[in-house]
């Protein structure tokens, strides 16, 4: 198995637990990170495409469209952070109930 | 691509609303909202004249700071990008006017939601580079700064109700645009390129492109609300404020169905088999029975509303099995393409205004009474005639009654069902309409009752009031142009198109 395989297979399997750890968890943190775990996965995918075999240096384009992946993936875990936060304020919940 | 005409437009669409919108932000409450509609009317101006540019020349790319693909960003605009940009531009003015009003009568009492402002432009910014963007990763950022700025809107008020439907709404979006980032990376890693043309020139059948296809498509069905997805929508557009939720229904989930239309028709050709059309199809007819039947079932207008939405979405993922042709058609020999998308299109702008003119007059009918449960609407018709009228209007529309937009959508739609020998549709696009009317007659029977008490109707601002009736008016008057919009349509590459199905191999179907 080729290092970069590893990698993919690796990515997958973080996809896969961070999906399930979104429909499976109801409290906020864990759901939270769980998108995170997810968003790792991702960018671990597409770093690992990044070897081409052709070229002796690492095709750029993938960590140019991580880092902005990144970006987008911090500012959207931050929101989610401050909403769970607003929410534990207000209400003292710190899960999804059934009916909400 | 390159070779089009280049034009100034399409950076401009983007440009100008992320301009107003980090302007605003140096303003205080009144300034915000001022700068604000400022830069809603400028874009809608200049959304106007490029939709009309676009008109007389043909497609136009923009290549932003001269630097070409695949490093630089191109921006395209051809007629079903105009298409959807012009709608935009008509629904978000009207939803602006009619914000500004309304917050501007809340204002001692709310503290007027100055935030409103700059986040609906950044969202406006969002949208419109969605429909122009042209490559994969481009189309990704676009609908994340759609997701973020429309989930901040969604919890504007601050109650505990909608934060909660806003952190669900947020955690679905996330969900839903990593998976799309998933699907995006295995077609980098296969192919080399993100460009949507390209893309569908150099895909080739296999295991990668299923499966990228599957992620991408399971993503934008979270984002879109699509069956069995749609558990975040109903909570999240009912307990926002009043324009804001017009701007999610209207407008938001628009942005994720165009994404799937264009990638599914433009760039996975190669994969999809006839049975994964069915099965898109499946999810839509689900989604329009269930929503039907949801939405009548609710004791609170805003609910009403928002369940309906997830029905009338449902139709337009109904057009995905007559676009995917049977084994052995040719897309050639397929004379219903034109009616599908002409009901897809006609949907979504139908959709679009009847929607906004309904969420506008729940607020109407929040602001007059503070709570909207529907015993309450009884002598409506006595006390806020015009509220009665785009309530009825738009439900009309939302039912597919001639002379609607919805009416053009739904008669297409069958058409294409029958043309296509897909009898098996028709009667979802009937029982649903028939679930619509059902919820719309309620609404109307009991606006027309009398009243059994003296309900306080507090006076609302007329202004607000005609804004809902333009809105609903919109829903009727976009039949006028049909002959010419669907001529104009039919000038990109992409409408009319269909899929012909390969004989073995490739997806066995997704959701």
């Amino acid at each position: 198995m080729e290092t970069y395989q590893i990698y993919s297979l690796t990515s997958a399997v973080l996809f896969v637990i961070g999906i399930g750890g979104v429909f499976a968890s109801r409290h906020f943190i864990k759901k939270i990170i769980a998108t995170i775990i997810m968003g790792g996965g991702v960018f671990l995918c597409f770093v690992s495409f990044a070897e081409r075999d052709a070229l002796s240096f690492a095709d750029p384009v993938p960590h140019a469209l991580v880092i902005t992946g990144i970006v987008v993936a911090v500012a959207s875990a931050a929101f989610a952070l401050a909403l769970a936060r607003r929410i534990y304020q207000l209400t003292g919940e710190e899960s999804f109930t059934n009916d909400k | 691509m390159k070779d089009l005409p280049t034009s100034l437009f399409p950076a401009l669409l983007v440009g100008l609303p992320v301009l107003f919108a980090t302007l605003s932000l140096f303003f205080r409450t009144r300034g915000k909202a001022l700068v604000g509609l400022t830069g809603c009317l400028l874009t809608a101006g200049l959304s106007l004249i490029a939709f009309v540019e676009v008109t007389q020349r043909g497609t136009v790319i923009h290549i932003l700071g001269g630097w070409e693909p695949p490093l630089g960003i191109l921006l395209r605009m051809d007629s079903l990008a105009a298409v959807f940009i012009g709608m935009t531009a008509l629904v978000g003015v009207f939803i602006s006017l009619y914000a500004w009003r309304y917050f501007r009568a809340q204002e001692a009492t709310t503290g007027g939601f100055p935030l409103f402002w700059p986040l609906w432009l950044f969202l406006w910014a969002g949208l419109n580079g969605l429909f122009l963007s042209n490559d994969l990763f481009n189309l990704f950022v676009t609908i994340e700064v759609i997701g973020i700025c429309a989930v901040a809107l969604a919890v504007l008020s601050g109650k505990s109700g909608a934060l909660f439907a806003g952190l669900r709404y947020l955690l679905a979006a996330i969900t839903g645009s990593m998976a799309y980032l998933f699907g995006v990376a295995l077609l980098y890693g296969s192919t080399g390129t993100l460009d949507l043309g390209l893309l569908g020139q150099v895909l080739e059948p296999g295991t990668t492109t299923t499966f990228a296809l599957l992620v991408i498509t399971l993503g934008l069905m979270i984002k879109m609300a699509g069956f069995p997805f749609h558990f975040w929508l109903p909570p999240a557009h009912s307990s926002a404020l009043a324009p804001v939720s017009a701007l999610l229904s209207a407008l938001v989930v628009k942005g994720a169905f165009y994404i799937l239309l264009r990638l599914w028709m433009e760039v996975f050709g190669v994969s999809l088999t006839y049975a994964a059309g069915q099965l898109i199809g499946l999810a839509g007819a689900v989604a329009v029975i269930w929503g039907s039947w949801q939405a009548f079932m609710q004791t609170s207008l805003k609910l009403i509303v928002a369940h309906s939405s997830v029905a009338q979405l449902g139709y337009l993922l109904m057009i995905f099995p007559l676009l995917i042709l049977a084994p052995g058609v040719t897309a050639g020999s397929a004379d219903w393409l034109s009616s599908a998308w002409t009901a897809g299109v006609y949907q979504v702008m139908s959709h679009a205004f009847a929607k906004a003119s309904f969420f506008l007059s729940a607020g109407i009918i929040i602001m007059a009474l503070g709570h909207d449960r529907i015993e309450s609407l009884r002598d409506l018709v006595g006390h806020m005639r015009i509220t009665a009228l785009a309530i009825g209007i738009a439900g009309v529309s939302l039912i597919g009654l001639p002379p609607s937009g919805g009416f053009i959508a739904k008669w297409m739609l069958l058409k294409g069902i029958f043309l296509s020998g897909q009898w098996w549709w028709a009667p979802v696009v009937l029982g649903g309409s028939l679930l619509t009317a059902g919820y719309v007659f309620m609404l109307l029977r009991l606006a027309f009752a009398p009243a059994r008490e003296k309900e306080p109707f507090r006076p609302v601002p007329k202004s607000l009031e005609v804004c809902a009736l333009l809105l609903a008016l919109g829903s009727f008057l976009i039949v006028l142009p049909a002959d010419y919009l669907i001529q104009f349509l039919e000038s990109s590459e992409i409408f009319g198109s269909g899929i012909e199905s390969i004989v073995e191999g490739g997806a066995d179907g997704n959701d």
